[in-house]
């Protein structure tokens, strides 16, 4: 529907092949058809082996199912990298900033720049934070941006994520799978490498412990092997060489967190969390949760553990919020953005309804607190029926939505049953902020597979490619 | 270390060890029962392998017959027998998986692509390609993983819970097979030092993969005897009882805490026990005796070992 609007990643609308595609464009006409399908399958064989798997909620069949790998890569010029590098440190430092705001004085809120009840009335918001002193004033920690393009290929962000991203074991095991399988194509040319992001990662988490510890010891903390993303946090875990521990593994005392250990209890500083807020400590949050450690939040407010994200971090990449974080940029840096936002449409306002209610077939609805793809509208190719079903579920709650038009996201080749054909993608570049702000160039592609699709979500049937910065 | 992860690689060993030693349990059974016998006695060797891992009252209550096919699906491929080949392979996969951080990538894929092709299989493909090459194939899998254990990780105390499970596991499994003979009733009681009698003792010499071993410390005919001090007091013998417990007490003694002081204590008085004894004192007060009193305490040791290290 899109494919004669888009903007095409790998050719030009002449249908020359773009400068920084010629390498992989060559390679595609030299290799032989029956190749290229046994470099595929070798790919998918082991990823199996290797058990890079995720679990999907709500099939009780496939309990691990791999994500697709598509071998075509997407690539991006270095200097636009070095542009996109400048806008996401921009944008995860104001929100950081912010996040820093809303839990101390609220100038911004003060300012008139932001509704206090977006804050206030915001399920991601956490009263227990209120006042508290984070090590370095960072909250975001790891925050991982999903970055789209449109029309003639000028960049948007999608959205924030900045409770536990995931997806960084996708782009690291896609990497090291490309060059198992066409080394040749890192031979001749200069390919940015990311291999080192866990060093960074741990780096930045060291960084950021508690004032005073000097040899901090650093846990990931889990909810267990049947979480839907365990796969990413035993290999984070190994790749720094850290332990991978669930909540019975640890223990409050004091105010001070332990793990059990063979030779007894070993205080632990820094807590790399794969937790949401809610089920992090019983005694604060859901008293259900059998994933956390009781007495936790305590020690985090008494300043001798460390939690990476920090607790209510969601209330920055909360989808009400978004429409203002153009606006956080200019409030506390004083500069305009450098990545655009997508315009948005905030259902709590008579306007923006009546126009969404009287455009639902061009425009994505989404629910403000969901993620994962779940539960979205999008109005071009959904029926005449589950539109109507979804306007009634908006009049019951308007403020529950927001909608923005369905973007052309910009496609790149990609395998498919038929051969090599468009497919829409989007990028995860994954930012590291402690004392300083860094990333490794690049990030996670995700591509739609269906032919037309705009979901790149991997619970959806989304697949990964691996991201290319080349200078 | 963490504790629940010292816990999941004693038992990932634990489990791979047991998937191997029930290859070979059914390894000896299947070859004794190839053995010219009475019609009314062939069905009898199938009850062994029930009886030494202690499945039989589970087994009768879902199989009519005692028959080798019967067991056979039972030991091998039954999703329900918590002790088949097929749920041992699961559970050390399920375990290595919970701690996949801990291992290396190479003891991982071993696990992973070891249960995942063990999802391929069913009856009609084991029988097809033999029995006896899928007992093969299991032991293969194993030493496989020591093999990748032992060139891949390092040397620090994860090695000693995953080798402290192999050990502990392969005592109490050779003690079983040993006590294989006790349940395989010879057809008449002249038959004992027999033919059969002799081809059944190296039956299950062969099952430990003690054949050739015999040959080179004895030079000499295959004696019950004899069978029985390679398989329990040899300490040079890798799955004798003795080598077993001489590397369990060595490890619990390098990793000991106060708290597990008396695991240490046991693993210690049962490898004196196997250092000092002789052959003829065990065969005086009765082979099955002496076996069934060490499984007793092995089961002990392990309770013991579980409490000092893994609930603290």
């Amino acid at each position: 529907m899109f494919a004669e609007t888009c903007f095409n990643e790998m050719y030009a609308p002449d249908g020359s092949v773009r400068p920084h595609y010629q390498a992989i464009a060559q390679w595609l006409t030299d290799t032989p058809q029956d190749r290229v399908q046994q470099m595929r399958q070798a790919a998918q064989m082991l990823f199996h082996r290797v058990g890079i798997t995720f679990a999907v909620y709500g099939d009780d069949s496939g309990a691990e199912r791999l994500i697709p790998f598509d071998i075509l890569p997407h690539i991006i010029p270095i200097a636009e990298w070095r542009e996109l590098q400048a806008g996401l440190r921009q944008r995860v430092r104001a929100l950081n900033m912010f996040l820093h705001d809303v839990y101390h004085e609220r100038e911004i809120i003060k300012a008139g720049r932001v509704p206090e009840a977006k804050i206030i009335g915001n399920a991601q918001y956490r009263a227990q934070m209120q006042g508290i002193g984070l090590p370095a004033g960072v909250y975001a920690h790891i925050a991982g941006v999903d970055l789209v393009r449109a029309g003639q290929g000028e960049y948007y962000v999608l959205e924030d994520n900045l409770r536990t991203p995931s997806g960084v074991s996708y782009m690291l095991e896609d990497r090291k799978m490309m060059m198992r399988l066409v080394p040749e194509l890192f031979g001749c040319q200069q390919i940015e490498p990311i291999e080192h992001y866990p060093d960074l990662l741990l780096d930045m988490l060291r960084s950021v412990a508690p004032q005073g510890v000097h040899n901090p010891t650093v846990v990931l903390l889990t909810p267990g092997q049947y979480n839907s993303a365990y796969f990413e946090h035993a290999f984070l875990a190994q790749q720094m060489g850290i332990e991978l521990v669930e909540g019975a593994d640890l223990f409050v005392e004091d105010a001070v967190v332990y793990m059990r250990t063979t030779g007894g209890p070993q205080p632990v500083d820094v807590v790399y969390r794969r937790i949401d807020d809610e089920f992090l400590d019983p005694l604060a949050f859901r008293p259900d949760s059998m994933l956390g450690v009781p007495g936790l939040l305590q020690a985090y407010r008494a300043g001798s553990v460390t939690l990476a994200n920090a607790i209510g971090a969601g209330i920055a990449d909360d989808k009400s919020v978004y429409p203002y974080v153009p606006d956080m940029i200019r409030f506390y840096l004083g500069e305009e953005p450098i990545i655009a936002n997508v315009p948005t449409y905030l259902l709590e306002r008579a306007d923006d309804l009546a126009y969404v209610l009287a455009h639902l077939d061009e425009l994505v609805v989404k629910e403000a607190q969901g993620s994962g793809g779940y539960g979205m509208l999008i109005g071009p190719t959904a029926s005449a029926r589950e539109r109507e079903a979804y306007r009634e579920r908006i009049l019951e709650a308007p403020h529950k939505f927001i909608a923005q038009p369905t973007l052309a996201l910009s496609t790149c080749p990609t395998f498919v049953e038929q051969g090599v054909a468009p497919r829409h993608i989007d990028l995860r570049p994954f930012v590291l902020s402690g004392k300083d702000i860094v990333m490794v160039p690049g990030g996670l592609t995700r591509v739609a597979l269906k032919e037309g699709s705009l979901v790149v979500n991997s619970s959806q049937g989304g697949g990964t490619k691996d991201t290319w910065v080349v200078g | 270390m963490l504790s629940r992860t010292a816990n999941h690689l004693y038992w990932m060993a634990r489990y791979v060890e047991r998937a191997e030693n029930t290859a070979r349990i059914l390894e000896v059974t299947y070859r004794m029962s190839l053995m010219p016998q009475a019609p009314e006695l062939v069905t009898q060797e199938w009850f062994a392998p029930l009886n030494i891992t202690g499945t039989l009252f589970p087994f009768t209550g879902r199989y009519s017959e005692v028959g080798a096919r019967e067991v056979l699906r039972y030991m091998v491929l039954d999703q329900d027998n918590p002790s088949s080949i097929y749920s041992c392979a699961k559970a050390a996969r399920e375990n290595a998986r919970a701690v996949r951080g801990s291992i290396t990538s190479e003891m991982w894929e071993v696990l992973n692509s070891t249960w995942l092709e063990l999802q391929r299989m069913n009856e009609a493909r084991v029988d097809s390609a033999g029995i006896v090459q899928f007992f093969d194939w299991v032991k293969e899998r194993s030493h496989l993983f020591r093999g990748a254990t032992s060139g891949t990780a390092l040397r620090d105390q994860a090695i000693q819970f995953n080798r402290l499970g192999t050990f502990l596991e392969r005592a109490d499994n050779t003690a079983r097979i040993l006590d294989v003979k006790y349940h395989v009733l010879l057809p008449k009681v002249e038959d004992v030092g027999g033919a059969v009698d002799y081809y059944q003792w190296a039956a299950v010499l062969q099952s430990v993969s003690g054949f050739e071993s015999y040959r080179k410390v004895y030079r000499d005919v295959i004696t019950p005897l004899r069978v029985a001090e390679l398989m329990i007091l040899r300490e040079d013998m890798p799955r004798s009882l003795h080598a077993c417990m001489a590397e369990a007490y060595n490890i619990l003694r390098g990793i000991a805490t106060s708290q597990s002081a008396e695991a240490v204590r046991l693993a210690g008085e049962l490898h004196a026990g196997l250092h000092f004894n002789r052959i003829e004192t065990i065969f005086s007060a009765g082979l099955h005796e002496y076996l069934t009193d060490f499984l007793t305490r092995t089961s002990t040791l392990g309770s013991e070992i579980n409490r000092g290290f893994f609930t603290v």
